[in-house]
């Protein structure tokens, strides 16, 4: 029964893409779609696609190297310390912040009415918001920067799990007692060897960066947007034959996502060119500048969505607040009782559809890894880009293709659909989640087990599932988060008809009113980080007579 | 002789290189040691006789038990017994109920009373609602061995069974095991590359 769940896991995740991928093809050259006339013209003639590009690319540039640079520097510069611990607490909550919700903060906070201008406007006595345009910025550098502060949590974390297999104290000791700087003598011993354990989870920041919908809806910005928004708003437009124009722009984004990926693995071989020139020079770093920058940057990056999150909560709680006050004038539970209901019933749908995605995604892990346990199939590099190929693959280039085809095959948008879609993007993250503690369960015990008469059905329910519970539940605890997350699948694959907290968020963004996107945005952040608060306190509860349960 | 356990012309390979070749027999009550440096390919051959080698080696020849091919049977159809050097008592659950895990039959009153007993028969009488991870090297090792011996084992493999004990409990154990398992009755295969072990089994030691 397990042998061939490997394989029905690889079309799950693969098979969405390539049919995906196809029903974005074929209306792209008029087939499908009615009326569709020529969507390839009718794409390269939008006037703001030169524009709508030119962001997409800087934006996924800028945020990837911003990103990785921090954690690179935070790393470089911290780990082992005790402000590293500080940083590290403060920053493993905002990896489960769904993208939206962050945004929807950090737009409080840098909008000319926001909070940080609020502070030069009490000191300096202004009466008015500038006329800034700091967010929806025509280059979309607030996105990108906001991109930064969410990624760079994502990035952190992936390589500090890395940190172990490249042995980087033994290699940073061997380089400082050569007499290299702290920050220096790990750029030159491990950061190489870092850097190709999480070059996957890079290039998913990229092309994510590049391509994603709810942060460029917000953050982003408006005329023109960027290809992705404008990919989606002609895929959601009234005028249904627009619906291929939509694919044909898909297209261009997939090729210009692979030509800057092409571009980045040049960059690649160009830094590390440079790199062992640095070496051979025997140069150093200004080490406490570098120090000083890399703790600053992220210390503020991950106080910014902090304080965007609080921003959330005090506008749902906010009855007057005017323009320069740093505070509201009272706080009222008047909102709440407004919004609330309503949010709390999509909070309702949003969990089911996130607990069904995560329950169906954890099946075929286990059953995945179980039957790698008992057939001894080996993990192979290829088996890693499949888990990565919808992550890869940009969202708006296969998820028009994936509402369409099966639209044309009478299968119109709905909530299975949705809820398929959101399986293929949650697998990936429950299996990186749990394959490590999974594959690291000493086999030997199956073994004793076994030799007690124990069946392997038994062994993997009574022993191996039991004892991996702290990692299972951490496991769902990823899933729901990044089902709660997302928008673009909900909104193409539920036709407008699958409403959950994230689409109700972004749509009330362009609207206004603060305190019904502060309501919203909160409720999605809590759908979000309350799945974690359970998977660290069920474990800690139901095994807190065993001790030996407590770090495995 | 039909009873006990027999290694007909057993090799384990790997990449077409034979690691170790054995043929020999062992009676019940009896211990058999195979003595040989780590990476002699003995615990694959004890992964092979209890029917779950790793991936990459192949063996041939054949085990046979109480004169039965094993060919083909799953680990746990086998009802061959292992002890590693680490107890390896399941975390999550209390000392009893490791110890009850490889019970089969009999009534809950029943079973609980054959727990206590076996506890009581190593000097741990009253432990069986402790928390395995609470227990010194020494009863862990203890409550491993009557866990596997409460299963109702056909043979026993010991896997390096001593090895991370300190010196004076290694003695310890090395006489209890050794009189519990004669006790038993079933056939016994030992790999170590300890001698004072062979010595203490006092059977036929075969040098890999």
């Amino acid at each position: 029964m397990l042998r061939p769940l490997p394989l029905l896991t690889a079309g799950v995740l693969a098979g969405p893409v390539a049919f995906g991928l196809l029903g974005t093809v074929l209306p792209a050259f008029g087939m499908l779609v009615p009326d569709a006339g020529t969507p390839w013209a009718a794409a390269l003639d939008w006037p703001g696609l030169p524009r709508a590009l030119g962001v997409a690319v800087l934006s996924g540039l800028l945020s990837t190297a911003g990103a990785l640079l921090i954690a690179t520097l935070i790393l470089a510069g911290w780990h082992g310390t005790g402000a590293f611990a500080w940083l590290e607490r403060a920053l493993s909550p905002l990896l489960a912040v769904p993208h939206a919700a962050a945004a929807l903060g950090l737009a409080f906070l840098v909008a000319p009415s926001g909070w940080i201008v609020r502070v030069p406007a009490t000191l300096l006595g202004w009466e008015r918001a500038p006329d800034l345009l700091i967010l929806n910025d025509p280059w979309g550098l607030s996105l990108a920067a906001g991109l930064v502060a969410k990624e760079m949590p994502f990035l952190l974390l992936m390589m500090l799990a890395a940190l172990p297999q490249v042995q980087s104290h033994r290699r940073l000791r061997v380089a400082r007692s050569l007499g290299q700087g702290r920050i220096a003598g790990w750029l030159k011993a491990v950061f190489p060897g870092v850097y190709a354990q999480v070059r996957l989870p890079v290039l998913v920041v990229l092309v994510f960066g590049m391509t994603n919908v709810d942060v460029a809806m917000i953050l982003g910005p408006n005329t023109p947007p960027t290809l992705a928004v404008q990919v989606t708003r002609w895929m959601t437009s009234p005028d249904l034959s627009l619906r291929a124009v939509a694919a044909a722009g898909g297209l261009i984004l997939l090729f210009a996502t692979l030509g800057v990926l092409a571009l980045w693995m040049l960059g690649e071989r160009i830094v590390a060119r440079a790199g062992l020139v640095w070496v051979r020079a025997g140069r150093g770093l200004p080490e406490r500048l570098s120090r000083g920058a890399g703790f600053l940057l992220a210390a503020a990056s991950s106080l910014m969505v902090l304080a965007g999150l609080a921003a959330l909560a005090i506008w749902s709680v906010a009855a007057r607040w005017s323009f320069p006050d740093p505070m509201p004038e009272a706080l009222t539970g008047r909102s709440w009782a407004r919004f609330g209901p309503d949010m709390l019933a999509v909070a309702g749908d949003t969990m089911a559809l996130a607990v069904l995605a995560t329950l169906l995604s954890l099946a075929l892990v286990v059953g995945c890894l179980e039957a790698e346990h008992r057939f001894g199939f080996a993990p192979s590099q290829r088996a890693l880009w499949l888990l990565y190929l919808p992550l890869l693959v940009p969202q708006v280039a296969f998820l028009p293709g994936l509402q369409l085809l099966p639209l044309a095959l009478g299968f119109g948008p709905s909530w299975p659909l949705v809820l398929a879609g959101h399986v293929v993007f949650v697998l990936p993250y429950v299996f990186l989640s749990l394959a490590g503690p999974f594959r690291a369960w000493d086999a030997r015990i199956a073994r004793v087990a076994a030799g007690m008469g124990a069946s392997r059905d038994r062994v993997l329910w009574r022993l191996r599932l039991p004892m991996l519970a702290g990692p299972l539940l951490t496991a769902a605890a990823i899933g729901l988060a990044v089902s709660v997350g997302q928008y673009l699948p909900t909104l193409l694959l539920g036709g407008g008809r699958v409403t959950t907290l994230v689409t109700e968020a972004v749509a009330l963004a362009s609207g206004g009113d603060r305190r019904a996107v502060g309501i919203w945005g909160l409720g999605q952040t809590l759908a979000a980080l309350l799945p974690f608060a359970l998977a660290l306190a069920v474990p800690a509860l139901a095994f807190r007579n065993r001790r030996g349960m407590r770090h495995g | 002789m039909a009873e006990g356990l027999r290694l007909e012309r057993v090799a384990i390979v790997r990449d077409d290189a034979t690691l170790l070749a054995v043929d020999a027999a062992v009676a019940p009550g009896e211990v058999l040691t195979l003595m040989g440096p780590s990476g002699s390919g003995k615990s694959t051959l004890l992964d092979f006789v209890m029917g779950d080698m790793a991936p990459g080696f192949r063996a041939e020849g054949r085990v046979r038990l109480d004169g039965r091919d094993l060919a083909g049977l799953p680990p746990e159809a086998r009802r061959i017994g292992i002890l590693y050097q680490d107890p390896l008592l399941f975390p999550h659950l209390d000392v009893g109920a490791n110890l009850a895990f490889g019970l089969r039959g009999g009534t809950r009153a029943e079973r609980r009373a054959e727990v206590a007993a076996a506890l009581a028969e190593v000097g741990l009488a009253g432990y069986a609602n402790r928390d395995p991870a609470t227990l010194s090297g020494g009863q862990a090792a203890r409550v491993a061995l009557m866990r596997v011996l409460l299963a109702g084992p056909r043979a026993l493999l010991l896997d390096e069974p001593f090895s991370k004990l300190d010196a004076e409990r290694r003695a310890q154990m090395r006489d209890l095991v050794f009189s519990r398992v004669r006790r038993a009755g079933v056939p016994v295969l030992l790999v170590t590359h300890d001698a004072a072990d062979a010595e203490a089994a006092g059977g036929e030691v075969v040098r890999l």
